[in-house]
């Protein structure tokens, strides 16, 4: 017997099968992502809410969260600036060995971490190579928050290099010798023009090296020098507390940061989608998104001052009227055509003496 | 404004893109640059805007020497062919940046300023469309936002780099034919770079040709269509092919491989040029004809064979090979003047374009394969 099914139209769409793609994907994020995040959210229960938050709320964990945190944010703002710096002259300056640079930039992304910490902390410390010409300064890296700091940016720079360089490629000189032919100096340039269309990308290179410097432990470890409440980042004391079998406890922070990580990184997010969002919004005041006549014809003006409910024909008399149909023809002309016939010169243009 | 260039040179390492090139366009005209990519337009435009400094010569405007005036004071309006629209700003805002950067004392209120951003989109014709982004346009639409951009600042000459490359055909036409009333309303002294002839012809009241970093001609178009003086010019604006005339024992240059009409006999034999090539034992004189001045008629022992017919509107073009005499064909067809592209396939034997009407080619019973004689109507000789 056959059951009649109901028949779904299908789209051609590029990746074969709707079904099996969405499958995978769930798939993929429930065992990667959901279920140890989720046994990690369990795992606290074990000593109750009271007691996670305890564990959350002692100076030693206090003070770790606000390395970590303020350290990683200090650190991204830092690699927000070197990363600029970098792959504005990656994109834009021609030099020999520009290929070796730019190699070089990933290298911090496949260098395993406590190599990198070693070899950072052997260059800081007070009888290392860069050490040794900083300890009568008075600047103390090695062992410090500054430490922290350094092995942070190195690691959090590439995020940033790459995140701009295809953007700033993208951005071109045009758009600087437009401002620049309009009177623009090359800080309003800046500023005004080549900040503004790069911003996402900034932020989101921001994101990226904020997350990284936040779970860095290997390279960390080793230039810190692990002083509980001074240079003691959260993963760490969570080491620590896994070592002590405190499971429990160390879910229980682990927890916390999982949480405030992912506020900021949301927010971080948001920011960046505003940021268009915020610019599309006033286009929206005067038309809709959309690029088709018919559904931009039911709109309304342009000028934002009919709603769609008010100006949509909801008969045909209103489809009738002269002034819509006049509307609707001007509308037509604009948006189709692209032989517009020159109109009254604006005054501020007109020469000023006849031509000879 | 009068704009003068003298002597202006520009090299890129080892590349000359400006080689030494004077000109001037006098004040409220249409100059369009026309010439193949690489000839080195766009860089005498970017020297005169002065996005590019030069290696030696001067700019003046009006008598006033910019050379080394940077492009922020010069006060030109400069259009690209890509637009280069603000991507993070509204048409308005767009419009309105030549005016918001300006300095306090010279910066026009914030009413004044959304007067002017109105009059213009009102001018470019997009009145409504001033809260829309960039990427809500189409092509021409953004070019006219970067026009009224570019005029937002009250320009002293206008420079539009390939202004319509990158649009659609009839886009482009009609823009084409809007801006040359624009500037007709404006007055203001205007210089297009333009690698299509057409739109040169069309749009400019005087058309540079420009070829290898110098300028070859400059003339109106209708100057410059009858009268080139370079057989780069003759065939950069418009089909046309190099006729090999021979020194004959009567004493006349003729064609051994088709017949002369009585107007270009009659040329030949008052031409000086064609008299000097004579006195100085040439062996040879290059007739410059165009593809719609050659007669050709069907004729079963015709020298000529049609090979290829395409409509091109109105008119057929036949593309008519040598089938006579093969003997001479080989150091002739060495001699021809190089093709214009150096990537386009060369014609393996002796051919000619030639353009008749469709009326023209029925009539004559002409068509693929058909045996034809050719006869010149007219022609041109270039000095060597």
């Amino acid at each position: 017997m056959k059951i009649p099914l109901p028949r779904i139209k299908r789209q051609h769409r590029v990746i074969p099968g709707f079904g099996l793609a969405m499958g995978i994907t769930l798939l993929w994020l429930g065992l990667i992502v959901i279920i140890p995040l989720a046994l990690l959210v369990i795992k606290p229960w074990e000593i109750g809410w009271q007691q996670s938050f305890a564990a959350i709320m002692t100076p030693r964990s206090l003070a770790a969260f606000k390395v970590s945190f303020g350290l990683a944010m200090l650190a991204a703002v830092i690699n927000v600036f070197l990363g600029l710096l970098l792959a504005w002259v990656l994109v834009r300056i021609d030099m020999p060995g520009k290929k070796i640079i730019d190699a070089c930039v990933d290298l911090p992304f496949a260098l395993p971490t406590a190599v990198a910490g070693i070899a950072l902390t052997a260059l800081l410390v007070p009888q290392g190579w860069v050490g040794q010409f900083l300890t009568p300064l008075g600047i103390k890296i090695a062992y410090s928050q500054s430490g922290i700091l350094v092995a942070m940016v190195f690691i959090g720079l590439p995020f940033v290099v790459r995140s701009l360089q295809p953007v700033l490629e993208e951005l071109g000189r045009m758009e600087e010798e437009v401002a620049a032919s309009l009177g623009a100096t090359a800080s309003q340039t800046f500023w005004r023009v080549s900040l503004p269309t790069i911003f996402p990308a900034i932020i989101t290179g921001f994101g990226l090296a904020f997350a990284r410097g936040l779970s860095e432990y290997g390279s960390i470890i080793f230039i810190a020098g692990n002083i509980p409440g001074r240079t003691e980042i959260v993963p760490l004391l969570i080491a620590v507390k896994l070592q002590q079998f405190d499971m429990a406890g160390a879910a229980a922070i682990g927890v916390a940061m999982l949480l405030l990580s992912f506020v900021i990184l949301y927010a971080i997010n948001q920011l960046n989608r505003n940021w268009w969002r915020s610019a599309a919004r006033e286009s929206k005041s005067g038309v809709s998104e959309s690029h088709d006549l018919t559904s931009f014809l039911l709109v309304g003006s342009g000028d934002g001052q009919h709603s769609p409910a008010e100006s949509a024909p909801q008969s045909s008399d209103t489809m009738a009227t002269p002034a819509y149909q006049q509307r609707l023809a001007e509308r037509q002309r604009e948006m189709t055509s692209d032989s517009p016939t020159p109109r009254k010169v604006p005054r501020f243009l007109r020469q000023k003496e006849p031509r000879p | 404004m009068t704009i003068t260039v003298e002597n202006l040179s520009r090299n890129f390492r080892n590349f000359k893109a400006v080689d030494n090139v004077s000109l001037t366009a006098e004040k409220g005209e249409l100059l369009a640059l026309l010439g193949p990519s690489g000839s080195g337009k766009t860089t005498l435009l970017r020297l005169i805007a002065g996005l590019e400094q030069p290696d030696s010569g001067s700019v003046i405007f009006e008598g006033e020497d910019v050379t080394r005036l940077d492009v922020r004071h010069r006060q030109v309006g400069f259009v690209f062919q890509h637009y280069g629209l603000f991507r993070h700003m509204t048409v308005t805002e767009n419009i309105a940046f030549g005016l918001r950067i300006k300095n306090r004392r010279e910066r026009p209120s914030k009413s004044q300023i959304s007067e002017r951003v109105q009059e213009l989109l009102h001018l470019v014709q997009l009145d409504r469309l001033g809260q829309r982004h960039p990427d809500q346009l189409s092509g021409g639409q953004k070019q006219r936002v970067a026009l009224a951009r570019a005029l937002a600042v009250e320009p002293r000459i206008l420079l539009l780099d390939e202004p319509f490359g990158a649009l659609d055909a009839g886009v482009r036409k009609d823009l084409r034919r809007w801006l040359r009333r624009l500037h007709d309303d404006l007055q203001l002294t205007t210089i297009v770079v333009t690698h299509d002839q057409d739109e040169a012809m069309e749009l400019a009241d005087r058309v540079v040709v420009m070829n290898r970093a110098k300028i070859i001609q400059a003339a109106t178009p209708a100057k410059i269509y009858d009268q080139p003086n370079d057989p780069f010019v003759f065939r950069f604006l418009g089909a046309g092919s190099a006729v090999p005339l021979l020194f004959n024992t009567l004493g006349h240059w003729r064609s051994p491989k088709m017949a002369l009409g009585g107007e270009v006999m009659a040329m030949l034999d008052r031409s000086e040029r064609a008299r000097q090539a004579a006195e100085a034992g040439d062996q040879q004189l290059d007739l410059f004809v165009r593809s719609h001045q050659f007669e050709m008629m069907a004729d079963s022992k015709g020298d000529w064979r049609i090979r290829f017919a395409a409509l091109t509107g109105r008119s057929i073009r036949f593309e008519v090979q040598y089938i006579g005499n093969i003997g001479n064909i080989g150091s002739i067809a060495s001699q021809e003047p190089p093709s214009l592209n150096p990537g386009a396939p060369t014609p393996d034997a002796l051919t000619y374009e030639v353009d008749l009407s469709r009326e023209e080619a029925e009539e004559n019973g002409l068509s693929l394969g058909t045996r034809v004689t050719l006869t010149v109507k007219s022609g041109l000789l270039f000095p060597r």
